[in-house]
């Protein structure tokens, strides 16, 4: 198979959700010693991209935005250990620590965005739902993050997002992360008002709002 | 006469039916149901479920749940806080209460959700306690000027305090149970008296799939100990935390309701249990669970006929709306649930006055779906054999251009049969404009100030009241909050 035929399956792969082809494409890709750079950046991303354009069309529903976002990760998960040692330091997007608020155990609109977020080449740390407010911070150093992301699904719990800036604030570490907020309670208006970083209305919209600030 | 047919719908076949509760009790074989609570682990596991007791998944043979649907009562008979009016819940009765919990009010003024005060809260008992077509009162509306440590115990002692219907409640948190349920026998007076005229329904959702929290399951429990119904709110989402074809949601909504009729009953035999839910579709552009969705309601429909095949009490999340204001989508998913979930026979039905997915309740909407729920019941009541013969005796010298109008048998029926028109409009054209071309939103608005201000509070024993304020004092205390006496004074 001539490159151009490969680099347009894997971004085919992509689109169409199919995990194993996506898989078994990057592992005969590192097998071949193909320039793994030129595979992401030309087979799978515009693949990934042309899902992203799929769902603002209204073509793609969220089954086929996630299995595509599944099917990416398998791809990236066998590129990676190749890609780190002759590119090291390449990963796309950064380091991101995602996580539903404490109080609050609604996780599918976060699991989204985590999808999304590492599909779209982000490094992505998801500590699952009801997170203590320190433990992203604790994460975030750890890790060395750049983003940390609050989900909060309830009106009530979304008051941790306003809280978690302000501890930021207490712990003099409020400039070295970018705070973005989601969930359905939250909005611009939102996270203008407690002082975020952003705020994105969907997965789609959450990846593209995080590349602009990463 | 001919005897009145009582309009029903059935959306499964009976061979759908049997096969989705048989595929029900094989999930409860084979895969189980996670249980997050020690001491149902332990009753489970004594009654011969199959408890593994690190992971804490338990499954459960058919033997076991038939026995307990055995042994779950076919009607509960509600009581008002009077004690003296019944209110069965089974066969094919309808009650309305209002959808709860919702986090937010819709002010009429701003046209805006905003967060509800305990002032609000008061308002929302008073004006339900007027609403004839809801049987029931819900703590329906979380007040957030309320510390959220005692907020469950809170809702409902205001409740108590304000209104004589009976309630659809639950609990925040373990603690919240001991002075609710004391709340409730204070009333009562006495836990004995509470067991045999019960006057609050509990609700308690299992976390799909196919799991029971630790809280939702001791309430659980501790319902079924006190004799108190539980109800149980499988809330499964198709596509996301449930299979996307309906019948197959329906099988994992049986599982999780019938594991809990088995918790329910190994903790106290003969306890009430209610066949509820509020599972819904899922938005597969937004991520969003769509009260209002035709499928939704369809789900709806189709377990409450689950749960009289099984013979139970059911109860429903219908009558709702996933619209923001009181707008047109608010009015037809409100209907449509109204009517479709009272021809299906679901016995309690959650839902008037809620908006956007279950998270805000609105005033003039509890006032515009009372008249909603007038409807329903008129057609519930479906059409009567009034005369023998139907109509002949009426025609008896019949002549051409004759009126009805001042017929006798004009003014011997039409009351009967026909209901008053209540908010919606009627008027012609022109008195429309006339009268300012008013809306149903602002004749709402109109009748909920006229509803409040003609509020009498239904007389509550003085001691009963003392009680009440004991307990709720203490609540407080015990949760290290000093609940001043000013805020124990819903006027």
């Amino acid at each position: 198979m001539i490159k151009t035929e490969i680099l347009a399956k894997m971004s085919e792969a992509i689109v169409a959700g199919d995990r194993v082809a996506a898989r078994a494409l990057a592992e005969e890709a590192v097998r071949s010693g193909l320039d793994l750079l030129e595979v992401v950046e030309q087979g799978y991303v515009p693949g990934i991209q042309r899902v992203g354009e799929l769902w603002e069309q209204g073509d793609y529903f969220l089954p086929e935005l996630i299995t595509s976002a599944e099917a990416m990760k398998s791809a990236m998960a066998a590129l990676e250990p190749e890609l780190n040692r002759t590119h090291a330091g390449t990963r796309m997007g950064g380091k991101v620590v995602i996580g539903t608020v404490e109080g609050d155990i609604h996780d599918i609109g976060k699991n989204l965005v985590a999808s999304m977020l590492q599909a779209g080449g982000f490094e992505v740390f998801d500590l699952g739902a009801d997170v203590k407010l320190e433990r992203f911070i604790e994460k975030a150093e750890e890790v060395g993050a750049g983003m940390i992301c609050l989900s909060a699904l309830l009106t009530t719990t979304m008051m941790a997002q306003r809280r978690f800036i302000a501890l930021l604030r207490d712990k003099g570490l409020r400039g070295k992360y970018k705070v973005l907020v989601g969930g359905a309670p939250a909005s611009r208006t939102w996270a203008e008002e407690i002082g975020a970083d952003g705020y994105a209305e969907n997965a789609v919209a959450a990846v593209r709002l995080a590349k602009s600030l990463a | 006469m001919i005897e009145t047919k009582r309009p029903k719908l059935e959306l499964l076949s009976n061979a759908l039916v049997e096969q989705i509760v048989d595929e029900g009790l094989t999930l409860l074989e084979r895969h189980g149901v996670l249980v997050e609570n020690k001491e149902a682990l332990g009753l489970l596991g004594g009654a011969g479920a199959g408890v593994d007791a690190g992971t804490g998944l338990v499954r459960i043979g058919r033997k076991l749940v038939e026995d307990c649907l055995a042994t779950t009562p076919a009607v509960i008979t509600l009581y008002d806080r009077d004690g003296t009016r019944a209110f069965a819940v089974g066969g094919d009765e309808v009650h309305f209460d209002p959808g709860s919990a919702a986090v937010t009010l819709l002010d009429h003024a701003t046209q805006s959700e905003r967060k509800a005060s305990s002032a609000d809260v008061i308002e929302f008992y008073k004006l339900v306690e007027t609403l004839e077509h809801l049987h029931f009162q819900s703590t329906g509306l979380i007040a957030a000027d309320v510390p959220s440590a005692v907020a469950d115990g809170f809702r409902l002692f205001l409740g108590l305090c304000l209104s004589e219907k009976p309630f659809v409640t639950g609990t925040f948190r373990v603690e919240g149970f001991g002075p609710m349920k004391d709340l409730l026998a204070a009333v009562r007076g006495g836990e004995k008296e509470l067991r045999a005229k019960p006057l609050a329904i509990f609700d308690a959702c299992p976390s799909p799939p196919l799991k029971w929290s630790n809280l939702t399951t001791q309430s659980l429990i501790d319902a079924a100990r006190a004799g108190i119904p539980s109800e149980l709110i499988s809330m499964g989402m198709t596509g996301a935390t449930a299979p996307t074809t309906i019948a197959a949601a329906l099988v994992q909504h049986v599982a999780e309701s019938l594991s809990g009729v088995v918790i329910c009953q190994i903790a106290g035999r003969g306890a009430p249990v209610i066949f509820g839910g509020s599972p819904s579709s899922f938005d597969m552009r937004k991520g969003t669970t769509p009260m209002g969705a035709i499928e939704t309601m369809m789900i709806d429909a189709a377990y409450a006929q689950l749960g009289k095949f099984l013979k139970m009490p059911t109860h429903a999340y219908m009558a709702l709306s996933d619209a923001k204001v009181n707008d047109p989508q608010a009015g037809f998913e409100t209907a449509l649930g109204a009517a479709l979930g009272a021809l299906a026979g679901v016995n309690v039905i959650s839902g008037p006055g809620m908006l956007d997915f279950e998270s805000s309740q609105s005033l003039e909407k509890l006032v515009i779906d009372d008249g909603i729920c007038a409807m329903v019941y008129r057609l519930l009541e479906g059409i009567a054999q009034r005369d023998d013969p139907i109509a002949l005796g009426v025609f008896e010298g019949f002549r051409p251009g004759m009126s009805f109008l001042t017929h006798p048998h004009t003014r011997q029926w039409y009351r009967k049969e026909h209901i008053p028109a209540g908010l919606v409009d009627r008027d012609p054209y022109e008195a429309w404009v006339t009268a300012g071309r008013t809306s149903i939103v602002d004749k709402a608005h109109a009748d909920v100030s006229r509803r409040l201000a003609a509020y009498a509070a239904p007389p509550l024993d003085p001691a009963v009241r003392k009680d009440l304020d004991r307990i709720m004092a203490a609540y407080g205390r015990a949760s290290g909050i000093d609940l001043a006496l000013p805020v124990l004074q819903p006027a």
